[in-house]
């Protein structure tokens, strides 16, 4: 592309000054943090055992998702069915699920009084246990199973349809088709898989919380709050806060190294003909992958509906404040995105790095972020009064990466077709953006507007730091109701809490396909 | 008028010299091989490309070092001409205001221009509801409508056939007699450049030579223009 004659814009000014905001907001709070931390012999056995497990619990969870995601995606790959369409895009929903809707899904299933061990008593034998090391690694295979499943799908899909013919075609069973295409697909996708995989679930707090706990199963971050919220001991939590943030560092950087792939991309549901594999293998892969999926949310509904009318006041306030933060994060989550990608793409010397903040919170943990704010606002403020914007902040910083990679790419196609006639127009600044940039990326804004919405209407993470009773989250409260052995109200708060982060996601991306 | 005055454009390893100058209301085509730099020629012109040496002045204004839209210059794309989520009038009303702040006075503008081209009556119409020759006639309005002294037309109407294009050169003929504007004109088909261009500058070797006659040209092409036409 044709360098282009620069012109000072206040929207890249201020594009700046949300990466320097991120900086900030990332390693500047680390630095309060490590401002208050001792020294480190001040981590205990339990410490040190904490990061061993989250170590451990990231590996195997990241390799069970993908052992078992293989044979689903191959089975996805080869077979067209009514509703193929539907269960792949199911396949998407996980990553806006509420973590603590799952989990009580999970628990409805694999817990105490749940489906198995029902079915296992009547068989004489006795109760399994989802709590510990193989509930957090349950539901971590819950969440990232899915994800797998798309990312090695999307790989498979990408396979031109003439090598597949041309296998077909020269008699190949499944195991050579096996040997000569999937497995190099497999190869170039898995570690990028397992990578991500491994990121996602370093930071896990909220299903160590609902499900680990106790000297064998703690994550840093719960940890970390733990130190914060029993112990009060700040200096322990800043030292975790910084062992945390050099795991999620490192393997994020690795992560970039191995370029690992996003997920978010199109063409899955490509109609690519195949003639391999066997037809009943593949169904019990698929019926078996959609029945983990659907059987925990399906109880959900199901046993939360009949209670729903008569939830009490508490739910409904909590879930307004959820409502507020999780719109006020989306809307900063734009606010910051937009002057970023715009300040990023003018800048061919600087725009990469500065793109690169917009990705920094992902090797940041929310709890650390979190702990770093309390430090430096507790002399002057009361954090319980800023607990929600502070929520608001850290979940917009959160959802930052997933924005600024679904706007980067639209803005850079927007500019190559359309900058220079608006350049010719004199189109600069406000006018750019109200009648060139807003209109044509409509579908990313609301996209990524929606994608920060449930997962802030979800998070059950910084607020568990701050907040009182006046203030919970919708997800805190649901998480206090389980606590509380009140199984029914949280069942109905779980339905409420799933409806509205779906149906914030859904109005949001409905918001940007509006008139096309 | 065009004054290129020892004006030399890098593009990486590429270079492009360019010394003549193009007096007011004349229509000059642009002929070379691809990759010769024809569309370089006219991205310097229009403040796409930075100038490396030398002045560009246009009018009597040294606009060397200005940014695109504040140059006496309107362009013609290729394609992409049009807003695709805007109306044809709100296109063409970009070319009176590029926050599309308009008057009443302006409003009456657009449509004169709409109707000036013949699209009267399509005003609402976005562009993907109107037909090729069409969306090239509101880019034309909007042409009309900035009254620059200077239009820039790279390989304009490519998408066009071939009778829809000459009946848009013609409209741009008019157009640049009446507001009496300087047009260059890149172009790959030797009957554009003669249907409305008089004189050429043929690209080659780095080079943007002095323009010539067109017809004397094309009768008596150089070796470049030459190989080029085959």
């Amino acid at each position: 592309m044709a360098a282009r004659i620069q012109q000072v814009n206040p929207f890249a000014l201020m594009g700046w000054l949300v990466g320097a905001g991120l900086l900030f907001l990332t390693l500047g709070t680390i630095g309060a943090v490590a401002w208050r931390a001792e020294d480190i012999s001040a981590l205990g056995a339990r410490d040190w055992a904490a990061v061993r497990f989250t170590l451990l619990q990231a590996v195997l969870s990241a390799v069970l998702s993908v052992v078992f995601a293989i044979p689903v995606a191959r089975a996805l790959a080869r077979r067209r069915f009514r509703g193929r369409r539907v269960l792949i895009t199911l396949l998407g929903a996980p990553f806006i699920l509420p973590v603590i809707v799952a989990v009580l899904g999970l628990l409805a299933v694999f817990g105490r009084a749940g489906i198995l061990n029902t079915a296992l008593g009547w068989l004489g034998l006795g109760p399994v246990s989802i709590y510990g090391m193989q509930g957090v690694l349950l539901a971590h295979v819950f969440f990232n199973l899915p994800l797998a499943v798309r990312l090695i799908l999307q790989a498979l899909q990408e396979v031109p349809a003439e090598r597949w013919r041309l296998a077909a075609s020269l008699g190949m069973g499944s195991g050579q088709i096996f040997r000569h295409i999937e497995l190099r697909v497999l190869l170039n996708v898995v570690p990028g898989a397992l990578m991500v995989i491994f990121l996602i679930c370093t930071t896990s707090f909220a299903v160590a919380l609902a499900l680990g706990g106790g000297p064998g199963a703690t994550t840093i971050e719960l940890a970390i709050y733990q130190a914060f919220r029993f112990d009060f001991d700040l200096s322990k939590a800043a030292l975790l806060g910084l062992i945390q943030f050099a795991i999620c560092a490192g393997a994020g950087l690795f992560a970039l190294w191995i370029s690992a792939p996003s997920g978010l991309g199109g063409g899955l549901d490509r109609d690519v003909p195949r003639w391999d594999g066997m037809a009943g293998l593949d169904a019990l892969w698929i019926i078996a992958a959609a029945l983990f999926l659907l059987v925990p949310l399906g109880l959900i509904v199901g046993l939360g509906l009949p209670k729903v009318t008569t939830m009490g006041a508490n739910v409904w306030f909590a879930a307004g404040r959820s409502l507020w933060v999780a719109v006020g994060s989306a809307v900063l989550t734009l606010v910051l995105a937009l002057p970023l990608v715009i300040a990023a793409q003018r800048s061919a010397r600087y725009g990469p790095a500065l793109e690169s903040a917009g990705y920094l919170s992902i090797a940041a943990s929310p709890l650390v972020i979190g702990t770093g704010l309390f430090i430096l606002v507790y002399r002057w403020a009361d954090p319980v009064a800023l607990a929600l914007p502070i929520t608001m902040l850290v979940n917009a910083a959160m959802s930052l990466p997933f924005a600024v990679r679904a706007l980067s790419p639209a803005l850079g196609q927007v500019e190559t077709t359309y900058g220079r006639l608006a350049d010719t127009l004199g189109m600069t600044g406000w006018a750019r953006i109200r009648l060139l940039i807003l209109p044509r990326l409509r579908r990313p804004i609301g996209f990524a507007m929606g994608l920060a919405a449930a997962l802030s209407m979800g998070d059950l993470g910084v607020i568990a730091l701050f907040s009182d009773p006046e203030t919970t989250t919708l997800p805190l409260e649901m998480y206090r109701l389980m606590a509380a052995y009140r199984m029914d109200d949280a069942y109905a708060a779980a339905l409420l809490l799933l409806t509205m982060s779906l149906a914030l996601f859904w109005a949001f991306d409905q918001g940007g396909r509006v008139g096309d | 008028m065009i004054d290129l005055n020892d004006v030399l454009i890098r593009q990486g390893a590429f270079s492009l010299a360019a010394a003549f100058a193009l007096s007011r209301g004349t229509v000059t085509a642009v002929m070379g091989p691809s990759g010769s730099g024809k569309s370089t020629l006219l991205n310097a012109v229009a403040g796409f490309l930075p100038i490396a040496q030398g002045r560009l002045v246009l009018n009597g204004v040294d606009v060397t070092n200005a940014p695109p839209g504040p140059r006496p210059v309107s362009m013609i794309f290729q394609d992409q001409n049009l807003f695709p989520h805007l109306t044809a009038a709100q296109n063409v009303g970009l070319g009176r205001h590029p926050g599309l702040k308009l008057t009443q006075v302006d409003r009456l503008a657009v449509a004169d221009a709409l109707d000036r081209v013949g699209l009267g009556g399509l005003q609402d119409r976005k562009p993907a509801a109107l037909s090729g020759g069409q969306q090239s006639r509101v880019a034309l309005a909007r042409v009309l409508l900035q009254r620059r002294p200077i239009l820039l037309l790279d390989e304009p109407f490519a998408a066009l056939g071939p009778a829809l294009r000459v009946e848009m050169l013609e409209l741009v003929r008019d157009i640049a007699s009446d507001q009496d504007l300087t047009v260059l004109m890149v172009t790959h088909d030797p009957k554009d450049a003669a249907e409305i261009a008089p004189q050429m500058v043929v690209v080659s070797d780095g080079v943007a030579h002095l323009p010539q006659g067109t017809a004397a040209l094309l009768a008596d092409p150089p070796p470049a223009l030459k190989q080029y036409l085959g």
